[in-house]
């Protein structure tokens, strides 16, 4: 079966390895059969992940769900991986990082132990194509700046198409440094996603807005990864300042570890960033997919 | 190769006519704004006070009354005829060990510290390494009456002890860092979240001439006395040096000293790194001799990492050289040739000391005597040379590093 979406519908471009390599079941047709019909064309990366995470009024958010690569170990980290692709519309892989200087002491923590464990940017890619998990959303790698840089911008993006890698998180690279980054991942149609904060000015939000890509990550306060927060009043306010510039979906992320918060935020946003919270439950050993069905609504 | 060569003439002559940095902070291919999007603003905003506030009259002022009065500057320029007959050559030391709490930091220290009270900042957090900029950066905000809140690797709070209590008694909160590598580099990447945390009402208050744009030139421009003062003390006393020598962790002090002989092109500069105690990956901080170009702490410039992107641990016996980064303009000024890097390890750093104690009755700070290490080594392969030597602070607060080491014997042996 395809993978779908709540409603059962079949994600567009949501294609399991199986069916990259033209294994395809009768019901999606191999990309190349589309070709001519711009409706049917081959749904690039950058906007497979749009499409996973785009959300009509009242429907419950997206939920982008974030784990470190190789954590909790590189035996334990692929079916946590694929179990959350099913329960999460988007998964971001953290590339662990020596300097990780925008993340609290949680993911500091899985940085370090997943280095620890040999893992890096060549490791993921290498496990991703020699595993061939069964990923039912799409994948963005986040990831600081150096570690690309050293493996090479046209040859990151040749692999990540090769891997099944649609996007990229990177949170040290402001959009006025991002061009040649971002000129090598378009040519292949992935996507470098955008952050905005509350303290991001207008004029600047609009151009953020228009330059991001997959979706529009709003950090809803300033300060580290995994601080706890509820959503403060002036929050919605900015969120809908988001959401006016945005023409794609727009994921506000840090801190979000229950369902009240993703329900304070569904009606201003299209989804969330679920990153810390995950971590610390990979740390206790419970069950990550568990963790994201809990802040789904109670059926 | 020959575009090449014309390319870098083009960019040191940009350098010395002051356009460098260019509006995107870029020293040529260098530097930059590597910021989560958090500090954007917060940058942006600074750029603006380094280009309205720093030239402005009253600052102006402000800080040449400080410099003045508080700092002690101009510091000494001081001429070391015993070290210079052991040496072959005619040696002067730029006395920036006699500043105000003992180092160059305090010119930047204090620079910011004004310039953070005129951007209206609320508190100020800083990262220090030695110690050095830590108790800078306490006394300046002290005496501006700011907060200040220092992040120092747990390691370096071990190894800089007597600084540590400076800084608390100066009224400065001081937070040892735990993650990391537990030393300069974990301070940082602590300082930037804090930051992170409040990019409205804190100002950083970084301690070299690292960081993203405007930072490297700020801090540049607040060093760039060092040079002025030695320059004209020189002149003063008989004429401009055959070569300049200074200590780089991040490169404050040397690109301070430096500055003002840029366009003397017949004056040879060299930036000491620290060799540590061996050239394997970890065991030096060697970073524009042994590094690959890479970004870290906010921008693009000459790294120390593994295949991996990974930035590696260093090593040195100075706590204020063990950074695996170096400010961009360092970067650029190793690409067209106009300074030479060049290393001097723990050992020979730990024997210039002793000679420096012994010689000239002046205890230098451990990285200041790796530009000693430096300066003996090329006096030795060319004799009778004048040689101005950037003695960046004063070695009390490696007391208890010393205190590990027995005395060298080696100035001990030519003097006999
Ligand atoms: C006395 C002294 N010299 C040099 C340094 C190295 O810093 P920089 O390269 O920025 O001058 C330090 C740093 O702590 C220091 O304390």
């Amino acid at each position: 079966m395809s993978p779908r979406d709540r409603n059962g519908n079949a994600r567009p471009g949501s294609v399991s390895p199986r069916e990259r390599e033209g294994d395809a079941r009768p019901e999606s047709l191999p990309p190349l059969e589309r070709k001519g019909d711009a409706r049917l064309e081959p749904v690039s990366p950058r906007d497979r992940i749009r499409d996973a995470l785009t959300r009509s009024q009242g429907e419950q958010a997206a939920i982008v769900a974030y784990l470190t690569a190789g954590y909790p170990d590189p035996e334990r980290f692929f079916p946590a991986l694929e179990d959350l692709a099913r329960v999460a519309d988007a998964v971001e892989i953290g590339v662990p990082f020596s300097d990780p200087m925008a993340d609290g002491v949680t993911i500091q923590r899985s940085s370090e132990q997943a280095i620890g464990h040999g893992v890096s940017l060549r490791w993921i890619f290498d496990e991703l194509a020699r595993r061939e998990p069964d990923l039912a959303s799409p994948i963005l790698l986040m990831s600081y700046l150096n570690p690309l840089l050293v493996f090479g911008y046209d040859a990151l993006a040749e692999r990540s198409v090769e891997c099944g890698i649609s996007g990229f998180i990177v949170p040290d690279l402001p959009y006025e440094e991002s061009g040649p980054l971002r000129a090598a991942l378009s040519q292949r149609g992935l996507a470098l996603v955008q952050m905005v904060t509350p303290v991001t000015p207008p004029e600047r939000l609009e151009a953020l807005c228009a330059a991001s890509e997959g979706f529009v990550y709003a950090v809803t306060r300033t300060g580290i990864t995994g601080r706890a927060v509820s959503l403060p009043p002036e929050a919605t306010e900015y969120l809908a300042q988001v959401k006016a510039a945005s023409g794609l979906p727009v994921c506000a992320g840090f801190g979000v570890r229950e369902r009240a918060q993703v329900e304070a935020i569904e009606k201003h946003a299209d989804g969330v960033v679920v990153g810390t919270a995950l971590v610390e439950v990979l740390e206790r050993g419970d069950d990550p997919a568990e963790f994201v069905r809990s802040l789904r609504p109670a059926r | 190769m020959h575009e090449d060569a014309s390319e870098h003439e083009a960019l040191l002559d940009a350098l010395i006519a002051g356009k460098l940095p260019d509006e995107r902070g870029r020293f040529g291919p260098f530097g930059g704004q590597y910021v989560p999007e958090t500090l954007m603003t917060a940058v942006n905003r600074l750029s603006e006070g380094v280009r309205d506030v720093l030239p402005s009259a009253d600052f102006r002022q402000r800080l040449e009354a400080e410099l003045k009065t508080w700092v002690g500057r101009p510091t000494a320029l001081t001429h070391a005829p015993r070290l210079g007959e052991r040496w072959d050559a005619d040696v002067w030391f730029k006395r920036e060990d006699l500043a105000h709490t003992g180092a160059h930091k305090i010119n930047n220290g204090i620079g910011q510290a004004l310039l953070a009270q005129a951007l209206g900042a609320k508190r100020v957090v800083a990262e220090t390494g030695a110690g050095q900029h830590g108790v800078a950066a306490a006394a300046a905000c002290a005496r501006l009456g700011l907060p200040c809140v220092v992040y120092m690797g747990e390691v370096d709070v071990e190894r800089q002890a007597p600084n540590v209590d400076r800084m608390g008694r100066l009224g400065a909160e001081v937070v040892a860092v735990t993650s990391g590598d537990r030393t300069l580099r974990a301070a940082i990447d602590e300082a930037i979240r804090d930051w992170v945390s409040d990019p409205e009402g804190t100002y950083y208050l970084i301690g070299s001439a690292i960081g993203p744009h405007p930072y490297p030139l700020l801090v540049r421009e607040l060093q760039a006395v060092i040079g002025r003062e030695a320059r004209a003390q020189m002149l003063a006393a008989g004429g401009l040096p055959d070569a300049v020598f200074a200590c780089v962790g991040g490169g404050s002090n040397a690109i301070g000293i430096f500055h003002a002989f840029l366009a003397d092109r017949d004056i040879a500069l060299f930036g000491i790194e620290a060799g540590g105690c061996g050239s394997a990956l970890g065991q030096h901080s060697a970073t524009i001799a042994a590094g690959r170009p890479g970004v870290l702490h906010g921008n693009y410039s000459m790294l120390l990492y593994d295949d991996d992107g990974q930035i590696q641990e260093t090593h040195s016996v100075s706590a204020g050289l063990d950074y695996p980064g170096v400010g961009p303009e360092h970067s650029l000024l190793k690409l067209v040739g106009r300074v030479d890097y060049e290393t001097a390890s723990d050992a020979e750093a730990l024997a210039a000391l002793d000679e420096c104690c012994e010689a000239e009755g002046i205890l230098p700070a451990l990285e200041s005597a790796h530009a000693l290490a430096g300066a003996k080594r090329w006096a030795a392969n060319n004799p009778g040379r004048r040689i101005l030597i950037g003695m960046s602070g004063r070695g009390d607060k490696d007391m208890p590093i010393l205190s590990r080491y027995p005395r060298s014997e080696a100035g001990v042996d030519v003097a006999a």
